[in-house]
């Protein structure tokens, strides 16, 4: 792509969500992170600090071995990022995967 | 965490007999029976759990790969068994392939974070193609447990 209004209309969106599900990012969630973001157009950079991994493979999400508590670096690319950015939030933060989290084991 | 710390290797079958899915499976897990790695008397339960799990959502990630696994109270640590097929088996992939190299592990319910640790360091070397390959090539379970060892001392020859 030249470097022009293709490079200007390139969005970059980041945002830090830690996973709170007491299992972790076990394959299942990961699955669905996978799925989340490839709904998407714009590419997906996850990192934890130690990893940079393609937030659209399974392998590599599953990589991550993010467990509960650990705080991942989410980056999109392209012209959806935004959109993408708060997807993936939601399906980490607030639905955590449709899993319990810590707390809610201590109710049971 | 590194293969040697959860793969029994005398888990390991290079021609897996069944060729079917669930029959892959309960062969895997009578094998860590057999290796006195499972509670006694748990074998059945383990391998329907397995089969249970799988049924939810298919373990087998593409790239001829699958990786059944569940957690369950029959096992004290996380343990793993390979296995491998030549003619393939229908494991319902991702990609919709048949699979050639099963690693099937069982954890302990109460340690997420190790079940974690253990699958990170299944698809740390399953992304490289060079490790699939060698896998898929392996013909006895020496050369498997041969391949695991040294990808665990030299990740770099990846």
């Amino acid at each position: 792509m030249a470097a022009g209004e293709g490079a200007l209309s390139r969005t970059v969106c980041e945002t830090t969500v830690q996973i709170r599900n007491a299992d972790g990012l076990h394959m299942r969630p990961a699955m669905q992170f996978v799925d989340t973001a490839n709904q998407f157009e714009c590419d997906i950079i996850v990192s934890n600090g130690e990893n940079r991994v393609d937030g659209k493979s399974i392998m590599q999400i599953s990589m991550l071995a993010a467990t509960c508590g650990t705080r991942l670096k989410i980056k999109a690319e392209g012209q959806d990022a935004e959109k993408a950015i708060n997807a993936l939030q939601e399906l980490v933060e607030q639905k955590h995967f449709d899993e319990p989290t810590p707390g809610d084991q201590k109710k049971l | 965490m590194k293969f040697v710390d959860f793969v029994c290797f005398e888990a390991i079958i290079p021609e897996l007999r069944a060729k079917d899915r669930d029959g892959v499976i309960a062969e895997l897990v009578s094998a860590l029976d057999k290796a006195k790695r499972l509670k006694r008397g748990k074998c059945d339960e383990i391998t329907n759990a397995v089969l249970k799990r799988e049924n939810e959502a298919s373990t087998g990630i593409g790239k001829g790969v699958a990786l059944p696994h569940v957690k369950h109270h029959g096992v004290k640590d996380v343990v793993a068994a390979v296995g491998k097929s030549s003619v393939g088996i229908d494991f319902s992939a991702l990609d919709k392939q048949p699979v050639y190299s099963v690693i099937l592990l069982v954890s302990p319910v109460d340690n997420p974070d190790r079940h974690l640790q253990a699958m990170e360091s299944i698809f740390r070397h399953l992304q490289h193609e060079k490790f699939r390959k060698f896998l898929r090539q392996s013909s006895t379970a020496a050369q498997i447990e041969d391949l695991l060892r040294e990808v665990d001392e030299n990740p770099s020859l990846l």
